[in-house]
């Protein structure tokens, strides 16, 4: 379906419309010591983020999130697979993984910096743990609910082994991967900026915290304008990723609707 | 005549020797236990294939027609009884045995593209090169007449089409034996007499031996050399006709002959008796049983 022309005009506008509001109150009166005028946050930003902390600081958040959320992805779908093609043991570990999905990441920093130390190891550390459990459960209950005609098919024609995963199991259960891997994705983000701002030395949580610390309320919020963008921007790059993945079930879908 | 025959089909001439049945189905069970109570679905059924045969599967709905071509397909164990395939035990789907089933929708995989679903199955085949593998679909997909789809996802194309992928992706992995499960019922009417012409004049080209399960009579009889009606409680094989309509099948010609209308209507006494008698049938099939080898067919 395609968006009407209007709408699209409107999609721009409106942010656009905010942003510049934003821009022009900030000259009037009705500023305080909290909320800076845009004008003054937008040249912190650019003294701070274009590019002088890019290395120390956007860096280490963008590769505790990378490398975190490739590991929950890599972790999530293997371990998702064997659960979900063992439906005993699946149904035995249910209640534990159900728990521990439960379980607010946040809770266990305190744990991942006891054992593994304030690191970007520990960073990875818990952004994995709180990106696996949506993956992982969306991955096994997709692969136990693989459709039985399509089980039966792969059967009878003795579709086999790396052939029957790669072209056969993994695609059926791509809607469902991919929904917990977009849940996955956001978590990431929220679970590295909650450690950076509890206990790293470095990353734009940090960064945040530091400047609040300092009462530099201009320079904290061009850090929570960049955090946003940079959520914005990956949950973008995700739909493109999702676009491709995915055109078959749309596809599938739309001419179903038809 | 004779000078066609394979030394090993002249052998079977000479000594008299019972050739073995391309198929044999012997005293088949199959039972299954859902809350704490058995219930039976097939028991003691017989039935002898020769190879190259056409045999369709009628009665009425719930008879345990799909259950039966499961067994044979190697998908499902009996609980008692053998399929023998050439004369050997059937114990998961076989190579050279190919099943096409009723929904299309969900057998084609949506996330592949026509040419992919049909060289999917021939990927296990190591010896077979990705070259090999796309020579082989396109030539199954081309005696289908759907040469120019191999780029389209199936769900682009219509229901017809799409069984046509189906029986493509069956062909590709040349078959000795063709199960089909209702493979037409979710057709309508003008593409369904296509279908069946199609599959007749491909099971005949590439000598297949077939099992098509049908709930419709017309059907079962038109594409059939002999008819196996299902039927009683448990079910077994009520009656087994055999269809001596010339070989050479036409939608009008054949349908409107005089021995076409006389078989179709005792394929639907049958069907209809068995299930309007319900026990008649056990003592009916296991009164036949003996006479339903496929001994007396054989060299036909």
């Amino acid at each position: 379906m395609t968006r009407s022309f209007s709408l699209r005009v409107l999609e721009v506008a409106v942010p656009v419309g905010l942003v510049a509001l934003w821009w022009f109150l900030g000259d009037t009166a009705l500023t305080s010591f909290y909320f800076p005028p845009l004008r003054d946050i937008w040249a912190s930003f650019r003294a701070t983020w274009i590019f002088a902390h890019v290395g120390s600081d956007v860096v280490p958040t963008l590769l505790g999130i990378g490398l975190g959320y490739a590991t929950s992805v890599v972790l999530g779908i293997s371990l998702g697979v064997i659960l979900g093609s063992f439906p005993r043991v699946n149904e035995f570990l249910t209640p534990l993984l159900e728990f521990l999905r439960a379980l607010p990441a946040i809770a266990a920093i305190p744990i991942f910096i006891v054992v593994i130390g304030v690191s970007l190891k520990m960073e990875i550390a818990v952004v994995t743990f709180a990106a696996l459990w949506p993956i992982l459960l969306n991955v096994s209950d997709a692969v136990a609910g693989v459709d039985p005609v399509v089980r039966d098919t792969s059967r009878s024609y003795r579709i086999r082994g790396f052939d029957r995963l790669v072209r056969v199991t993994l695609p059926s259960a791509s809607p469902q991967i991919v929904a917990g891997m977009r849940v996955a994705l956001t978590q990431s983000i929220v679970i590295i900026i909650v450690s950076e701002l509890i206990v790293s030395a470095r990353g734009i949580g940090h960064f945040i915290q530091t400047a609040q610390w300092n009462f530099d309320i201009t320079a904290m919020w061009s850090g929570m304008i960049l955090i946003g963008l940079i959520g914005f921007a990956l949950s973008k790059l995700f739909q493109v990723f999702e676009y491709k993945v995915l055109a078959w079930h749309r596809g599938l879908h739309g001419k179903a609707q038809r | 005549m004779n000078n066609a025959l394979s030394s090993e089909e002249r052998e079977h001439l000479t000594d008299r020797a019972v050739p073995v049945p391309k198929i044999r189905i012997d005293g088949l069970a199959m039972s299954y236990v859902a809350q704490n109570a058995t219930r039976t679905v097939l028991e003691n059924v017989h039935i002898d294939m020769r190879a190259n045969e056409f045999i369709s599967i009628v009665g009425h709905s719930g008879a345990g027609k799909t259950t039966l071509l499961r067994c044979i397909s190697g998908l499902e164990r009996p609980s008692a009884g053998s399929v023998k395939f050439d004369g050997k035990d059937i114990s998961g789907p076989p190579e050279k045995l190919a099943l096409i089933f009723q929904d299309y929708g969900r057998s084609l995989f949506p996330w592949l593209r026509v040419l992919d679903n049909v060289t999917l199955p021939l990927r296990a085949n190591r010896k077979m090169t990705a070259k090999l593998r796309a020579a082989a679909a396109e030539a199954a997909l081309d005696a289908v007449g759907l040469r120019d789809a191999v780029q389209q996802y199936p769900w682009q194309l219509s229901g017809g089409m799409q069984q046509r992928v189906a029986i493509a992706r069956a062909l590709a992995c040349e078959p000795e034996v063709l199960l089909m499960d209702e493979p037409f019922a979710s057709v309508d009417a003008q593409t369904r007499s296509d279908l069946e012409d199609l599959v007749l004049g491909i099971c005949r080209r590439y000598r297949m031996t077939t099992i098509l399960v049908t709930h419709d009579v017309d059907e079962s009889v038109y594409m059939s050399d002999r008819v196996v009606v299902l039927g009683g409680r448990p079910t077994s094989v009520a009656e087994l006709i055999d269809v001596d309509l010339p070989a050479d099948r036409d939608q009008v010609a054949t349908k409107s002959l005089p021995e076409f209308i006389a078989l179709r209507t005792r394929v639907l006494q049958a069907v209809r008796s068995v299930r309007s008698t319900g026990r008649r049938a056990d003592r009916d099939a296991t009164g036949r049983s003996g006479a339903l080898g496929g001994t007396g067919h054989a060299g036909a």
